[in-house]
């Protein structure tokens, strides 16, 4: 049965904004924290560290795969480097460069792709980033992370920044429902079990949480019992937390802002299936580009609101029986 | 093919005028877009359309139709108005930019303008792109020629130097590459962010035959334009002088209206200004 936790889904600060703020606070305790920025940087929140510690700002200009490569000198050198911009562009431009320069030769360079997902609205599919998540999962060693709250990032911001090992952290543009209070903890590879349930198993990640939350809530209105697990961190993934949904719950679905093809869904389908195999069904962007418009119009659009995840949960469990 | 005559200044100032207008109130509709860098281009693409380019707006397909493709992406509503005064696709709807399901999508869409000879929006790629299809009207026997717009902020891409690379190494002299030089990009003013200059030193070094104009001025305008023609054995490039925001007093040179739409009252009073 679902717990009595109750969510109010607050409305919160966009996940770059605390993205912002963490590097602030890491400027503050290290001076060995330096930032790398291409032209966004009132749009990605690095300008709050580029007024605090102007020295420690390197603004590379419009050109992601060097500013990529930058990063990398720099953290080989012993510097905590950041590089930072929209998701489409620093992880298509600057794929190879991540790739050669900070993944193979495991150099922990710090990457954060802003404005990920199609909810950016207005600017359209060339700044809508889907397929972020394909390709820094698929870099050897990489750290993958996509926070769902303010709390979520500022933590997860702080811990990666000391983690040897090359990250990717995804941010959102827009605003982010309130889940975590300050304190909490976000270990790499871990899982929030934010609803528990024994009817089925609802897995999502960065703005899909709160759908999903809400999805789970009238799901229970209807005597549907759903557990709903923020798998924040993408690679390495909560093994354990999946086996126990399987085995407790049975049947899963995924939801994320990101394409199916690619994303965290086939991680998680690859975990059940390598163990006992469950029904699936997955909530996301189905091969295709998405267009101009309102981030609520392209959600809509797209299926990716809690009346997606609903649809989902109950095809899965019709498949269950 | 239109412009079976030259057009005067005059007609071509009223053309820039309207345009001006449009990007106005496409964007203050939007509530969002991109008025500095759409403002700096007007007399550079009106020059383009309705003064240089071979086109048929009622044939948009004809294989020997000159191409543009808009580098700066995020500077659509230029391009759409200078389109819709062409007659590529109608007016009415210019304020339906970036909404959904208009055909005014927030950077140039290929699968909602067919006219449109790119989907632009990540910036730096436009030149190649412009480059392949203008080595492809050579090796048809073509005499289609290509123009790319680029901002100045756009070619800190190191993917528009390998293109000016290839550009003169291939003597791709049917491709004019345009540089809206307004002197300001997304964060501020390029020479913070990343100085350009010797903008036009660079150019040359990489082989390509460089024209300085002030980027306002019909006369110039035409006048590089022209010279790009008449030049043979490599490729030309226009480094037009700009301000960003033109037309609009305060929206010139500022960096603010790189990316925000005018509020109600900012809208009135360009309107004024544009009147
Ligand atoms: C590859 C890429 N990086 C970043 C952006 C985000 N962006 C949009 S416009 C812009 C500034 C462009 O400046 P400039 O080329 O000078 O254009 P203009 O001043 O003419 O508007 C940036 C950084 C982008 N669209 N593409």
């Amino acid at each position: 049965m679902a717990t009595n936790t109750k969510y109010e889904l607050k409305i919160g600060p966009a996940t770059r904004e605390g993205f912002g703020r963490a590097l602030v606070a890491l400027g503050r305790e290290n001076d060995q924290v330096v930032v790398c920025d291409a032209d966004l940087s009132k749009s990605t929140f690095t300008h709050l560290f580029a007024k605090e510690f102007p020295e420690r700002f390197i603004s590379c200009g419009i050109a992601e795969a060097n500013m990529v490569a930058i990063g990398s000198g720099l953290a080989a050198s012993g510097k905590i480097a950041f590089v930072a911009s929209f998701s489409a562009f620093v992880l298509n431009k600057g794929f190879e460069q991540l790739r050669v320069t900070a993944a193979y030769p495991n150099v922990p360079l710090k990457v954060v792709g802003t404005h990920s997902g199609i909810s950016i609205g207005e600017d359209g599919p060339s700044q809508m980033s889907i397929e972020d998540l394909a390709l820094a999962t698929s870099l050897p060693g990489f750290v993958v992370v996509s926070p769902a709250d303010d709390v979520a990032i500022f933590e997860l911001v702080k811990t990666l920044a000391y983690h040897p090992a090359p990250c990717f952290i995804r941010a959102g543009r827009s605003k982010a429902a309130i889940i975590y209070t300050e304190g909490e903890k976000f270990p790499i590879g871990g899982s929030k079990t934010l609803l528990d349930g024994n009817d089925l198993t609802i897995i999502a990640h960065g703005l899909m949480v709160a759908e999903s939350i809400r999805a789970a809530e009238a799901l229970e209105a209807e005597g549907i019992s759903a557990r709903v697990i923020d798998m924040y961190s993408i690679k390495p993934h909560d093994v354990e937390a999946v086996h126990k949904a399987v085995s407790e719950t049975g049947a899963i679905v995924v939801a994320e802002e990101h394409l199916v093809d690619g994303g965290l869904g086939v991680k998680i389908a690859q975990t059940v299936a390598s163990a006992t195999p469950c029904v699936m069904e997955f909530v996301g962007v189905q091969d295709r580009y998405a267009e101009s418009g309102t981030p609520e119009s392209i959600l809509d659009k797209y299926g990716l609101l809690a009346r997606d995840v609903i649809s989902a949960s109950k095809k899965v469990l019709a498949r269950k029986k | 093919m239109t412009s079976v005559e030259t057009p005067s200044f005059t007609e071509l100032e009223a053309i820039a005028k309207r345009v001006r207008r449009d990007i106005i109130e496409m964007i203050t509709a939007a509530k969002s877009g991109h008025p500095g860098g759409s403002l700096s281009a007007v007399e550079l693409l009106v020059g383009l359309y309705f003064d240089q380019m071979k086109h048929d707006p009622k044939n948009p397909k004809w294989t020997d139709r000159d191409r543009f493709i808009l580098g700066k992406g995020h500077a659509a509503p230029v391009l759409y108005s200078v389109m819709a005064e062409a007659g590529y696709v109608p007016k009415d709807q210019l304020n339906t930019l970036r909404r959904m399901g208009s055909i005014y999508q927030g950077h140039p869409d290929v699968r909602f303008i067919p006219a449109l000879e790119a989907s632009t929006g990540s910036l730096g790629e436009g030149l190649s792109v412009g480059l392949g299809m203008a080595l492809a009207a050579k090796m048809n026997g073509s005499p289609s020629r290509t123009f790319v717009m680029l901002g100045d902020g756009e070619i800190q891409e190191g993917q528009i130097w390998e293109s000016a690379m290839f550009g003169s190494f291939h003597k791709v002299d049917n491709i004019v590459a345009i540089v809206d030089y307004n002197k300001i990009q997304l964060d501020g003013w390029v020479k913070d962010i990343m100085d350009l200059e010797p903008l036009g030193d660079k150019w040359r070094a990489f082989g390509w035959h460089t024209i300085t104009i002030d980027g306002h001025n019909l006369s110039e305008v035409r006048n590089a334009y022209v010279e790009a023609a008449a030049t043979k054995g490599k490729p030309s490039v226009i480094i037009a002088h700009t301000i960003k925001g033109k037309g609009v007093s305060f929206m010139e040179n500022n960096p603010k209206f790189h990316g925000s739409a005018p509020s109600a009252d900012e809208f009135t009073k360009a309107m004024a200004e544009l009147a």
